[in-house]
């Protein structure tokens, strides 16, 4: 397949191309000013106000247009792609509806601070205000969702707001910014004068940390007989893979990664200990709680990691470090604050960091945990097991693959089956846990890598909040590998209303879904189904072998859960462990 | 649980007054009164929100309010000696019969009246909340029709 426009040229090619200052259109500024900032591919939806900008775009050839099928579709597939690169992912949708549409995919990457450039439409200037049609007031709507928001005034302050709009969303924390565009600026004309200075004032993200509190950290881990880092998301978003796993080698400190931090640390290492917090591992959990030093490294305690926060880490010095001044204290109290970019204060740590050797007896008692309690579920000849799919997948693709996930039962089963080890290999909601995300996410990091596999493993219910981007796949031949964990019920919602409400099972069951082979097919995708091992293996190296876009249900047992399991209100060493 | 009076430099944006304002009602935290107004510097506002909460509401105040864009700088007043004023407009019921001990209170307070009816007069008083609050507490049985109260705002002393 070929997802690079066939008239792309080299990014210097470009810069001279649309460099020259020019009278031309808003549309035309902001295409010029998207290219100019190296946009190769967008994803979007057009409509009334966003003619101007659409009409611009006919026959341009200097980025790829990916049409979905729905706005929501549009902006998860930005973020995919923003996630599998590291680059900002671009969306475009009209007014009112359109943009509205994009409410959720903007929260999904504010919580889990992913760089996007949202641009809308909106009615003239001289409508906005009277409830003119497809009007909706989306910088207000998106205000507490956005990193920053842009209202256009004016044509001219398109190339100016763009090189602002990119600086912002991809330094710092990451995260969405919105740029509003009425329709009468988008046709307005006026002189294009590229801008590539940057002039915020109240914007100097903190990157290089503090070396007091360095020193500080330092000390505190020569000191430290019972050492945990804790790396999240932060790793990945600063590149710091590397600099991480230098740190642990030198450090020997045993490390445990959250949901977004998979891939930031290779989890085949000796000393990584899985996922922490309320589906962790035990390892995960006890180790955290049995600290005496807790480094959180680019992880923000969500609640989902600390569980009750009263009594997490009880006997650690914490020790915080995050781009974001704010996280620094939200949750946790911390005692050793480090304010800075995650890659620069580990390469400042590594310079001086040696082993803790006082931590022997330490690992040792990980070691024996992870060996005696690893994760586990009982296999079955007769049922297919959701986690046995997950750990085919896993085996199939060689741990090689991008895999993303939706949100629920089967997200967690991949975060605790499939083995990360390369950053950017994991594409998931965390914070907001969208579902309907984990489908079209594929579709944006299958974009921005056409010759990896790309595998979306979703559950039935997220599958059908956007089922309908599988057109997108079929007519692009874009070839994302989904899986189908089917177990014909909301399984997450299942499994509390068994263990917290007393079995009530209110509003779970699925029936009625459709067969999802026939939708497949139905859009032009190959589509497989699989009730035992056997068919699972046999339909999923097909599918894999397929040249192009294919979807495998995995029909699996219904009564599955996920553990370890720590319940709201509890502690992290306080888990449910299951039957296997 | 203290009392703040937080001094936030800002673009002089559309939306500004939104976004400093919607960050306190979603984060939970508390807005006493809020003045906004021009500073010093062309483009540049100055709000000075007052509010209530512990040391790590208040730090986190302002980290939050770090993180918008548009805020170039954030003051905690209260940390330092600072003035602090606002201004209240008290529409009082002033018969004929009870205006010379209204005029009592407002030359005790420093106030002034700046407008005359035939049965009301506006007082205008001048102070710290206070100070506003004791004269309104000692209007209060004359009749109070309307009542109009700036907000604080608010600087350090001396040359800081």
């Amino acid at each position: 397949m070929s997802t690079q426009p066939a008239a792309l040229r080299s990014k210097n090619e470009l810069i001279e191309k649309w460099s020259k200052p020019e009278v031309i259109t808003g549309s035309e500024m902001l295409l010029r000013s998207l290219v100019l900032e190296g946009v190769e591919c967008v994803f979007g939806y057009p409509g009334g106000a966003v003619l101007y900008i659409y009409d611009a775009m006919y026959g341009f050839s200097d980025f790829h247009h990916v049409l979905t099928r729905h706005e929501q579709g549009a902006i998860h597939a930005a973020d995919g792609y923003a996630r599998a690169t590291g680059k900002v992912g671009v969306v475009i949708a009209t007014s009112g509806p359109g943009a509205t549409n994009l409410v959720t995919g903007i929260a999904t990457a504010y919580m889990d601070s992913v760089p996007l450039v949202v641009i809308t439409g909106n009615v003239p200037r001289s409508a906005i205000g009277t409830d003119a049609f497809q009007e909706a007031d989306i910088v207000g709507i998106t205000m507490p969702i956005t990193k920053h928001s842009y209202l256009v005034r004016k044509a001219e302050d398109i190339p100016r707001i763009i090189r602002e709009a990119f600086h912002i969303a991809s330094t710092g924390r990451r995260g969405p910014v919105l740029i509003d565009i009425p329709k009468d600026v988008s046709a307005e004309k006026g002189l294009f004068k590229p801008v590539t200075e940057v002039n915020l004032r109240g914007y100097n993200p903190t990157i290089v940390p503090n070396k007091l509190q360095i020193e500080k950290l330092l000390k505190a881990i020569a000191e430290a007989k019972r050492p945990v880092v804790l790396a999240g998301g932060g790793v990945i978003a600063s590149g710091a893979h590397e600099e991480l796993l230098r740190f642990i080698e030198t450090t020997q400190i045993p490390i445990t990664t959250t949901l977004l931090g998979l891939g930031g640390f290779p989890s085949g290492h000796e000393l990584w200990m899985g996922m922490p917090g309320m589906h962790g591992t035990y390892t995960a959990n006890k180790a955290i709680q049995g600290a005496d030093l807790l480094i959180n490294i680019g992880a923000r305690f969500d609640d989902r990691v600390t569980m009750k926060v009263q009594g997490f880490a009880p006997n650690a010095k914490i020790a915080h470090i995050d781009i974001d001044p704010a996280e620094i204290g939200k949750n946790v109290p911390t005692d050793i604050p480090i304010v800075g970019d995650v890659k620069k204060v580990l390469e400042l740590l590594n310079r001086e960091a040696k082993r803790t050797d006082q931590a022997d007896e330490w690992r040792a008692q990980i070691a024996a945990w992870k060996r005696e309690m690893p994760l586990r579920y009982e296999d079955s000849d007769t049922e297919l097991k959701p986690q046995w799919v997950i750990e085919m997948i896993y085996e199939t693709t060689k741990g090689d693959a991008i895999v993303t996930a939706d949100v629920g039962q089967h997200q967690m089963w991949v975060a605790q089956y499939y083995k990360f080890n390369k950053p950017r290999s994991w594409i998931t909601s965390g914070g907001l846990g969208t579902m309907g995300f984990g489908f079209p996410s594929a579709i944006g990091a299958q974009m921005a890598h056409p010759d990896r596999t790309v595998v979306s493993i979703n559950g039935d219910g997220g599958m059908q909040m956007c089922a309908q981007e599988l057109a997108v796949c079929a007519i692009n031949n874009i070839p994302v590998k989904v899986a189908i964990i089917n177990n014909q019920v909301l399984g997450m919602v299942r499994q509390w209303q068994e263990i917290i409400y007393d079995e009530r099972y209110s509003h779970i069951d699925l029936a009625g879904s459709p067969d999802f082979v026939k939708l497949a097919e139905a859009y032009g995708v190959r589509g497989f189904r699989a009730t035992n091992k056997a068919e699972a293996r046999e339909a999923w190296e097909k599918a894999l072998r397929h040249d192009g876009p294919a979807v495998v249900e995995f029909v699996v047992s219904k009564y599955e859960n996920v553990y370890p399991m720590v319940t709201q209100g509890s502690t992290l060493d306080d888990m449910i462990l299951g039957d296997a | 649980m203290e009392r703040h009076t937080i001094s936030i430099l800002v673009n002089n944006q559309p939306g500004v007054l939104q976004r400093v304002a919607g960050l306190f009602g979603r984060r939970g935290f508390n807005i006493e009164s809020i003045t906004v107004g021009e500073s010093e510097e062309p483009g540049l506002s100055r709000m000075v929100i007052v509010t209530t909460g512990d040391d790590k509401t208040i730090e986190q105040i302002g980290k939050q309010l770090y993180k918008l864009i548009d805020v170039i700088k954030v003051v905690d007043l209260s940390e330092s000696p600072m003035v602090a004023r606002e201004l209240a407009l008290i529409k009082v019921h002033a018969e004929p019969a009870h205006r010379p001990e209204i005029l009592g209170v407002v030359e005790t307070f420093r106030a002034s009246v700046v407008d005359i009816g035939a049965s009301t007069m506006i007082v205008q008083a001048v102070g710290d909340s206070d100070k506003i609050d004791a004269i309104i507490e000692l209007l209060k049985p004359y009749g109070i029709r309307e009542l109009s109260r700036t907000g604080v705002t608010a600087m350090t002393r001396g040359t800081r």
